[in-house]
């Protein structure tokens, strides 16, 4: 089914997708609708045009595709599904995300990754494209954040504070240049042939989405981060 | 034996005429602070582990055992007194944080208890409660501001979503994890039965208790455990925590060693990691955020909800709640300086925040004067402590109170304050499966569904005396409060006359 969401306010838009029979939907002349999505479980939605912040927000088992950038806290405590970018996002990209898969053709803004995390079979990756801003993967607890800094391979492909309070997962950023002020609770270390494989189908998948080579991008060097304590406040306390 | 520079805090005294070496006291200490020594075939204490919870006391089956401070004095100072020389000591010793949990213990002003009811006197007679009705059921939401019509000309009785309580009392969000499951499921039957709500705290929601969903708050924090489609959709009402009265402005991080399987499978995170809310939402940083946030939560559960937002009584609370009315939220919860915690940095817990009688006078007169009070109900936190605390809070414009404290007490809690050791010997906040079996949840609902009838029937005789039958007519009505003993700045804020004006 098509939409067009052309001047509909969110609240009309969102009844519509909710209502909506079909499991695949395409919505038509999005411009800044928030909230698209949110909760959504099984359905097919392709979005045309610029959707609005929080999109995606707690989604369950939904593939959401935007043909357009992205703004602020997309895939905000995503639960399952796909959200496909065919383009740039904003801020707050996966906050506190726990299964599922982002993957952002373009850059990202600040504060991507934060509070991610995983659980058992549950274990949510973010796949971004180019570079990312500051703050990527605060608190991360869980789950894979992948920045290819395609394009910009002469450089550190993310900003300041790089996985500060970081106590689960793995970052691995494709670069020679590993960044210069990792708090001390991350180790950052050369990626190794094993952890390329724990890699590899993600960027698979984001290569054939976005139609890049993927061993090209494998073949590359990757700086894997990495927590040094599951318990970093254990020390900080004594009872009184 | 390293010299650790401070001496107990308690001293056990045993009454060696009446012990019968039975050596219960020695099974019920979680702390260790009972021992048999065969040699002299006598109980012997670690007086320096025991943290004075009286379960040892309690369950003495001959009587035969005290707990008092231990006497035992640093010379005297009132500038250096004895618990921030101790305090001190802890810290030289470790390099750490001091932690502790519950309530600011601090001799603060308590206003409440500066704050006298009015009764009816000749004029206006009082009603008696046991034979003339008496509502106490409230409604928490947005209440529409004026009657509107449909364009058939009949009335527009959509309202948005509230909450029914039967009493103005809800228990306030405690997390799976800091408390046990027995004392969860204690609270969960409690709401059930007296048609109110419990509140889950941030650590999301055992699948034992999605059946109770209809009696339920859930809550999502900054570290979103737990949160997903069927947490947001089982709960009754959804709040979101921005911050609590005993650690305004920081986050909270549950110990790892507290993440045993269940509470792991709960918060939906791997066992023996840390559990760690940050500080602040990295996704909020301004009322438009909030409104995001609310407005995203309305989406995902279809406007079928209220959304509540939490927030620690703070020096400009009435600026920032004036906001949250504004944001789309139908309820605000304010939480008081002096509220509970499970496990909170001492110096944040004793120093940080602001009365709650102050903090809920002012937002509730700034609401008013912004023509906004109807956009959301307030219920307050952090300390209301008796029915007449309540009565009290209904009056200086709340619709409802949140308790956490007295139904501890009414599981058995003696405030030993050492909830974040982990080692409740009363079995509520633990997570070790022989102590949270202490705590029978067949007993404690019905001591829980006990308090909260015994405060209402008697918040019903304060209003009665009052010749008030409606909780409504209560609320805001700050003509039925006088201070006692408070400056004009003091009364100006609460709002109220002085006692004999």
């Amino acid at each position: 089914m098509k939409i067009n969401a052309d001047g509909l306010h969110f609240q009309v838009l969102n009844e519509k997708v909710r209502s909506c029979p079909d499991e695949e939907i395409v919505l038509d002349n999005v411009l800044g609708q928030r909230y698209i999505g949110a909760g959504l479980c099984d359905k097919k939605v392709t979005i045309n045009g610029v959707p609005g912040n929080a999109l995606g927000a707690y989604l369950n088992n939904s593939r959401l595709e935007v043909f357009a950038n992205a703004q602020d806290a997309t895939g905000d405590t995503m639960n399952a599904g796909e959200i496909i970018i065919h383009g740039n996002c904003g801020d707050a990209l996966g906050y506190g995300m726990r299964n599922g898969k982002i993957f952002v053709e373009g850059y990202a803004g600040y504060r991507a990754g934060i509070h991610m995390k995983q659980y058992q079979e549950l274990k949510p990756v973010l796949v971004i494209g180019g570079v990312v801003g500051d703050f990527l993967g605060e608190y991360q607890a869980g789950g894979q954040i992948i920045v290819l800094g395609i394009g910009a391979e002469d450089k550190i492909p993310v900003g300041s504070f790089c996985g500060t309070g970081m106590h689960g997962g793995a970052i691995y950023l494709r670069t020679e240049h590993c960044p210069t002020d990792l708090p001390a609770q991350v180790c950052a270390a050369d990626a190794t042939p094993e952890d390329i494989e724990e890699i590899r189908a993600d960027v698979t998948e984001f290569a054939k989405e976005f139609g890049y080579n993927a061993e090209e991008l494998l073949s590359s060097h990757f700086y894997k981060l990495t927590p040094n304590t599951a318990n970093p406040y254990r020390q900080l306390y004594v009872n009184n | 034996m390293s010299v650790n520079y401070f001496p107990a805090e308690f001293e056990v005294l045993r009454n060696t005429d009446k012990c019968i070496k039975c050596r219960a006291c020695e099974r019920q200490c979680a702390n260790e602070v009972h021992f048999y020594d065969a040699d002299f075939d006598k109980m012997l204490t670690h007086d320096d582990q025991c943290v004075d919870c009286q379960r040892c006391v309690t369950i003495c089956p001959t009587g035969a055992l005290k707990i008092h401070k231990n006497p035992n004095e640093f010379r005297q100072n009132y500038n250096y007194t004895q618990q921030i020389m101790t305090e001190n000591y802890r810290q030289a010793g470790t390099g750490a944080v001091l932690l502790s949990s519950m309530g600011n213990p601090l001799p603060y002003p308590v206003y409440w208890d500066k704050i006298l009811i009015n009764a009816s006197q000749v004029t206006n007679p009082s009603i008696d409660p046991l034979r003339e009705p008496m509502e106490t059921k409230v409604f928490l939401g947005k209440k529409p501001n004026k009657m509107s019509f449909n364009e058939d000309g009949s009335v527009n009785t959509k309202l948005d979503p509230h909450l029914e309580l039967s009493v103005p009392i809800m228990f306030s969000a405690m997390s799976y994890g800091s408390i046990s499951k027995n004392a969860h499921e204690s609270l969960a039957r409690a709401a059930t039965e007296l048609g109110t709500y419990y509140n889950t705290g941030e650590g999301g929601l055992h699948k034992d208790f999605y059946q109770y969903g209809p009696n339920t708050i859930v809550q999502v924090a900054s570290g979103r455990f737990g949160v997903f489609k069927d947490y947001l959709e089982t709960g009754a009402a959804i709040e979101i925590k921005m911050g609590q009265g005993a650690k305004p402005g920081i986050g909270g991080h549950l110990p790892g060693a507290k993440i045993r399987e269940d509470v792991s499978k709960t918060r939906m995170i791997p066992m023996g990691t840390d559990a760690i809310s940050p500080a602040p939402h990295h996704d909020i940083y301004s009322i438009e955020d909030l409104r995001q946030l609310i407005y995203s939560l309305k989406e995902a559960t279809e406007y079928k909800k209220p959304i509540i937002v939490k927030i620690a009584a703070v020096h400009n609370v009435a600026a920032i709640a004036s906001g949250i009315a504004r944001s789309g939220a139908d309820i605000i919860a304010i939480d008081g300086f002096r509220g509970g915690t499970g496990a909170a940095p001492t110096r944040i817990r004793d120093n940080v925040g602001i009365p709650i009688e102050l903090a809920l006078a002012s937002v509730d007169q700034r609401l008013r004067d912004e023509g906004i009070r109807n956009n959301v109900s307030v219920v307050v936190a952090g300390s209301i402590r008796s029915a007449s605390d309540a009565v009290k809070a209904i009056a200086l414009g709340a619709d409802a109170i949140y308790i956490a404290t007295p139904a501890l007490l009414a599981m058995g809690c003696h405030l030993c304050r050492s909830c974040h050791g982990g080692k409740c010997n009363w079995g509520i906040a633990t997570q070790r499966p022989d102590l949270v079996k202490r705590l029978n949840p067949d007993v404690a609902y019905k001591r829980l569904v006990n308090l909260v009838h015994a405060w209402d029937h008697e918040i019903k005789e304060m209003m009665g005396g009052m010749g008030i039958n409606s909780i409504e007519a209560l609320r805001g009505n700050r003509l039925m409060l006088r201070g006692i003993g408070l400056t004009d700045r003091e009364l100006k804020i609460l709002g109220i006359a002085h006692a004999g004006e």
